[in-house]
């Protein structure tokens, strides 16, 4: 069998790496390879994970450095005899050995402007046309790992940002709500209100390390800047708003 | 929230990653090739008429469309008319950003690698807050690309002679890939329908929706697109001055200029 190397974080802030030697089969992931090292030499070793199938979000962490979630990262990505190293997610409070406390993301979610939708049609209906939906369908893969939160340098350098920027997988949230056909907030509400778009310097990372591979950035943070820019810079779109009267930047 | 103060936030100094991978190779392979075409552009442009920018039915892109006024003092170069909107559209691209961000602010350096600033407000100031402009500098962009089409039709036309040569295919070659940069300009994007909520309101709504995917289809390889035509316009201009002070001879059907 083949022997894996670890390189695990144990402890809180004041913590330490420590090193194990795991025997582990043909076709694991890292996940599998930490419950191996749990059920033998670190039985109290903290790891929260729930579906092993990348669908929840739960098992993120950094391996080698870069945010992955650990159900989905194979022990074949790695040389035989290299040293894997398993850390926490750095940008958020460290609550012990790989797990973090990621409240903060849900305190931010809380203030997030809700799907408004206006009076349905007179028989009571919602009707949406397929062409108008398509292009959201990808921010409904997210799993919340919040691994782009996570590698975003806005918050992960510079914690003092996290009270004023959002971050990337609430503007998903943004645009999901910013470009529904049936969404009656008026734009400057979904795209320039206090969420720190403007923090982000579009270093595409949050992009990198999505597991479901939304286009964060082309598809979701570039065109809410677009959107804000129609709101709060654009001239010639103002003078469009004030002598046509769509002063109120409604999106449709 | 809670800053950690312990082991792992020392891990955190600048610098510091547990990254195996070449990630510092990206960031110097961009600040290498943008600073090589800065410089090269820089005295390209400068040098105006002091260093030959025009052959035959050639004329360099730097230059195109060539503004010579007969007031023009020798040393101002014709290329200032034309490279200030270029050099706009280009700093303030999205891509472009990123690149330079990275490569050169470290902002950050790659990916889960700390960066050495202590703080940080983005593009929320001046005078990062003005690149926000980059619609504007899409709109005078968008005025050259028919401008570089019509300078690569015209390098098939030589003494009222229909032919081709290596300089015509660069030339065309060069248009092309600056269309496609253009094209697929993320503002563009959103300005064609990107920022309509109903693209099936209207037939007009849906034809805009139609060009919106080509500009999506085009916006997909914009780094591509970047490069590409970052180099190609570089080369061409290289070659044009090549064949115009005699260094090189230009294989084409018309002999010779």
């Amino acid at each position: 069998m083949p022997q894996a190397h670890l390189r695990v974080w144990r402890g809180g802030d004041d913590g330490e790496y420590r090193e194990y030697d795991v025997e582990y089969s043909e076709g694991m992931v890292v996940l599998d390879v930490l419950h191996l090292l749990q059920a033998t030499a670190a039985p109290d070793m903290a790891v929260r994970w729930n579906c092993k199938a990348g669908k929840c979000g739960s098992c993120s962490a950094e391996v080698n450095g870069k945010p992955r979630l650990m159900c989905m990262t194979r022990m074949q990505l790695f040389d035989p005899y290299e040293t894997i190293a398993i850390a926490p997610l750095k940008t958020f409070p460290l609550i012990r050995d790989l797990v973090t406390d990621v409240s903060h993301n849900y305190a931010v979610a809380n203030g997030m402007p809700e799907f408004a939708p206006g009076p349905p049609a007179p028989d009571g209906d919602y009707r949406m046309q397929q062409i108008d939906i398509d292009r959201m369908q990808e921010f409904h893969k997210c799993i919340e790992c919040f691994l782009c939160q996570d590698v975003c340098h806005v918050i992960r350098d510079h914690s003092d940002n996290l009270p004023n920027f959002a971050g990337p997988r609430f503007f998903v949230q943004l645009a999901q709500v910013s470009m529904h056909p049936l969404d009656e907030h008026a734009k400057g509400d979904t795209v320039s209100a206090g969420f720190g778009l403007d923090y982000c310097n579009i270093t595409k990372c949050c992009t990198d390390v999505c597991p479901e591979g939304i286009h964060i950035t082309d598809n979701a943070i570039i065109p809410l800047k677009e959107r804000a820019i129609d709101e709060r810079f654009d001239p010639i779109r103002a003078l469009g708003r004030r002598l046509f009267g769509r002063g109120d930047g409604r999106s449709h | 929230m809670a800053q950690a103060t312990g082991a792992l936030a020392r891990e955190r100094r600048y610098g510091k990653t547990q990254r195996r991978d070449r990630w510092w190779l990206e960031p110097v392979l961009v600040a290498t090739g943008l600073g090589a075409f800065i410089a090269y552009s820089t005295v390209s442009a400068l040098l105006g008429e002091h260093w030959a920018f025009e052959v035959g039915p050639y004329l360099s892109p730097f230059f195109e469309p060539l503004i010579r006024p007969d007031w023009l003092p020798d040393w101002f170069s014709p290329a200032l008319f034309i490279l200030p909107a270029p050099l706009a559209f280009r700093t303030t691209c999205y891509y472009y950003r990123r690149a330079y961000y990275r490569a050169y602010f470290m902002s950050p350096p790659a990916c889960a690698v700390r960066e050495p600033a202590g703080s940080y407000s983005g593009e929320s100031r001046f005078p990062l807050v003005l690149q926000q402009l980059h619609r504007f500098a899409l709109y005078a962009a968008l005025v050259f690309v028919p401008v570089l089409w019509f300078g690569a039709l015209r390098s098939y036309w030589h003494d009222g002679e229909l032919g081709v040569g290596l300089g015509s295919v660069l030339i065309t070659v060069n248009a092309f890939l600056l269309m496609m940069y253009t094209f697929g300009c993320h503002s563009l994007r959103h300005l064609v329908a990107g920022g309509l909520n109903c693209f099936s309101c209207s037939t007009f709504r849906q034809a805009r929706h139609r060009a919106w995917r080509f500009v999506t289809v085009a916006n997909e390889h914009h780094r591509l697109w970047a490069w590409t035509s970052l180099i190609g316009v570089g080369l061409t201009d290289l070659y044009i001055h090549l064949v115009a002070n005699d260094v090189i001879t230009d294989p084409n059907t018309w002999g010779s200029f």
